[in-house]
């Protein structure tokens, strides 16, 4: 970090320490000119930004202009007092799972897989349970530890339900990629529901991956954890481990 | 530029593939499905809804099969009770709507005055088919098609009207092509919604209303920038022929149609699949309307290289399909995509390699290009990157049908100003390297040669070993996108039946003819 940085009032670093600088784009729906220009620098205004440069306006057609700006904000926020709530998460090799699996545990661990309700997308799932991973991060097929059932997509949360009883899974993992108007929370819903149902809640670990998801999300769903953005699925299978050994123990 | 593949091996390849599907075929050409059947009635003036807003397509067909009378196709139902009722199609389905009558209950009228009936309402549907495709056609010579690769880009609001202001925006811009993105799993409905719609996930539902609401925007579009504007949406799923004849009646130019997308991506019943996309196909060879295949699928799920020759072998599967339904290879957008890993040491030199076999195999084609997806990753700007080199690839190796990649793909559906900067991106690389490809030779047993010669290779291998198992069993055995189908699972299967010996259906025989004696 740089050295006797303001913790208490951080703002963007463009170019110089406590500049603000940020860069904004967006479309107005009204005709390029003088007067769309001006409206977007009131807006922009209006959020609390000064040093508005307006670098480029741009008819896109159909009466829409298109802004790219740069502007410095008065903002700030106080690092210090900051509290997130994330996954927490040993990172362990593929070799250190596999042993403490097979030594503690004495057998292999179900995983059942899915994405659910409308999402046709598994490039989330696939990343995560595939052999092969993402970027070199193996995925938990690979580990002797896991079994795992990749279901694919649009698997009713019911479907997904009877699976997991049927292989008597140990984690129920759903992925969420594809969302429009708040869809996948009525889904990730209807999940708990219909374990809560079935009884067999309290029996799995249930586990949430997307890109929109949050833990803090997921724990408010009623989920165990919640896996954003940029996790590898090294991060699944140490929190796996850990929380399974820790239920068995 | 070009490639030195052995043209022996590319006959090879092409017979093969003939030979696998010749087999399908001859189970396709035995069998009928409900959506088959459906689609006879719309193409006879069937539509509209029932009370409970059942589509009266599927009202008529499951009157029919309930009574066990579906073998013999449903023509004879619906005429037999024209001449009975001397009412029109329309007014006795939407009677059957009421619960007035079930057809197969109405008295057998005389069978000359039936057969005139049939013949009358044929001839009926085939001039408004011929009326329309002519009608396109002539727009087309008159505003001239634009230069390719065509510039295609979707939206995707769910709201049938705000996806208007959308593709009238991005045409303005530059763009070429519209494709109205479908609600999310309209292809695992078994009826085609009716109305105008302006609710839907991740797409904006395909009804026959709404192509007519896009289909005039975009016309009208084209007349004020003065060039042809076509028009796409999707055949895929339980309703490919029926959402077919919808898009022949309002004038559409495209459909992403392909013989396997189905079964594999959306666990659709093999049988169901090929015996409705094989409908579906003559539907769109009669009306001129372009297919686009699904091959991007496959390796958006298995790896790019090592998995390339799969996208070649069902490339040519679709090519034999399309022939058999008498598609002239001009309709065929045969699809591929550039999927490799970003970090691939030479990825470029890959999808170089990757996308001109596509181009040379296919020299009368209209190649459909796809951009990355798979490594798109919320960084936007170096998205913007990798679309950059994806239009440079597309420019050098003459692809025709060009679907612009999203900086913001796997973020959210595009914004308005997404697809403006790509059709910037586009229309820049296209202009700058527009001789790029002319001018190179590629080098004699360089990379880019051995790459495109392994790949055909490898799907000659597999397509001989697809024809010595049969491609239902290849299928099952996960050969294409690493996906396994079992022969009789899958959504829609009982939707399929074998057609009786007295199994009438004039009005595919007759576009079927006529596509034959037009096409080949």
């Amino acid at each position: 970090m740089i050295p006797n940085l303001d913790l208490k009032n951080i703002k963007p670093y463009g170019d110089q320490t406590n500049d603000g600088v940020i860069q904004l784009s967006f479309t107005l729906p009204i005709p390029a000119g003088a007067k769309a220009r001006e409206a977007a620098r009131m807006l922009v205004e209006s959020m609390g930004f000064s040093d508005i440069q307006i670098v480029l306006t741009e008819d896109i057609g159909e009466d829409f202009t298109f802004f790219v700006i740069y502007a410095k904000t008065n903002k700030y926020v106080d690092y210090t007092s900051i509290k997130t709530f994330e996954v927490e998460i040993t990172k362990m090799g593929i070799e250190e799972i596999n042993d403490k699996i097979s030594k503690y545990l004495k057998r292999q661990v179900v995983i059942v897989g899915a994405t659910i309700g409308s999402d046709a997308h598994t490039i989330g799932l696939d990343s995560i349970l595939n052999m092969k991973g993402y970027h070199g991060d193996s995925g938990l097929e690979r580990y002797k530890a896991f079994k795992v059932y990749n279901l694919g997509s649009q698997v009713p949360p019911l479907e997904l339900v009877r699976k997991a009883r049927e292989y008597k899974a140990d984690v129920i993992l759903v992925s969420q990629i594809v969302t429009q108007r708040e869809i996948h929370i009525k889904q990730l819903t209807d999940l708990v529901d219909i374990l809560d149902a079935e009884k067999l809640r309290d029996k799995v670990l249930l586990i949430v991956g997307g890109p929109r998801i949050t833990h803090e999300l997921a724990v408010e769903l009623g989920y165990d954890a919640g896996f954003g953005a940029g996790t590898m699925p090294s991060d699944v299978a140490a929190y796996i481990t850990d929380r399974i050994l820790k239920r068995s123990s | 530029m070009h490639l030195d593949l052995d043209q022996n091996l590319v006959r090879k390849a092409r017979e093969l593939a003939k030979a696998v599907t010749d087999d399908v075929q001859k189970f396709i050409n035995l069998r009928s499905t409900d959506s088959v059947e459906r689609t006879v009635t719309r193409l006879y003036g069937i539509d509209g809804v029932d009370t409970d807003g059942i589509p009266l397509p599927n009202v008529v067909v499951h009157d029919v099969k309930s009574h066990d009378g579906l073998k013999r196709g449903i023509t004879y139902w619906i005429a037999n009770a024209c001449v009975a009722k001397s009412m029109s199609p329309q007014e006795i389905a939407e009677s059957v709507g009421r619960k007035e009558f079930s057809l197969v209950e109405i008295r057998p009228q005389k069978e000359s005055i039936v057969a005139e009936k049939i013949d009358e309402l044929t001839e009926e549907s085939i001039r408004k088919l011929e009326k329309i495709k002519n009608e396109r056609d002539s727009m087309l010579e008159t505003l001239g098609n634009p230069n390719q690769p065509y510039i295609y880009v979707i939206v995707a609001t769910g709201n049938i009207y705000e996806d208007v202001i959308q593709a009238k925006a991005a045409v303005s811009e530059g763009a070429d092509i519209i494709a109205v993105i479908r609600s999310t799993a309209q292809s695992l409905l078994d009826f085609v919604p009716f109305g105008v719609t302006t609710e839907g996930y991740g797409g904006t539902y395909a009804t026959q209303a709404n192509f007519k609401i896009m289909r005039e925007a975009l016309d009208e579009m084209a007349s004020k920038v003065g060039r042809y504007i076509r028009l796409t949406n999707y055949a895929s799923g339980l309703c490919m022929p029926e959402i077919s004849a919808m898009a022949a009646l309002e004038g559409l130019d495209m459909l992403l149609n392909d013989s396997m997308y189905g079964i594999l991506f959306r666990n659709i019943n093999m049988m169901r699949t090929f015996v409705d996309q094989y409908t579906s196909r003559f539907i769109c060879a009669f009306s001129h309307i372009t297919i686009n295949t699904g091959e991007d699928n496959y390796i958006k799920t298995s790896d790019p290289i090592d998995r390339a020759h799969t996208v070649t072998a069902s490339q040519l599967i679709n090519e034999q399909f399309a022939l058999k339904a008498g598609m002239k290879p001009e309709y065929m957008g045969i699809g591929h995509a550039f999927e490799i890993d970003p970090d691939v040491e030479n990825g470029l030199l890959y999808e170089i390699a990757h996308a001109l076999l596509t181009r040379e195999l296919f020299p009368n084609a209209t190649p459909k290009y796809m951009p990355p997806t798979r490594y798109m990753t919320g960084n936007i700007f170096k998205g913007y990157a990798q679309n950059t080199l994806y239009n440079l690839v597309s420019i050098m190796t003459g692809q025709s049908i060009h679907l612009l990649g999203m900086l913001t793909e796997a973020i959210h559906t595009p914004l308005v100003q997404d697809r403006y900067l790509a059709i910037s991106n586009a229309k820049y690389v296209f202009n700058n390297a527009k001789a790029l490809g002319k001018d190179i030779e590629f080098k004699k047993d360089g990379f880019i040669q051995k790459e495109a010669s392994r790949v055909l290779e490898n799907a000659i291998s597999l397509l001989e070993h697809v024809k010595e198992v049969g491609l239902m069993a290849s299928i099952e055995e996960s050969v294409f996108g690493d996906i396994s189908r079992k022969m009789d699972e899958g959504k829609g299967a009982d939707g399929v039946f074998v057609k009786d010996e007295d199994y009438y259906n004039p009005i595919f025989d007759k576009m079927e003819t006529m596509v034959r004696g037009d096409g080949l």
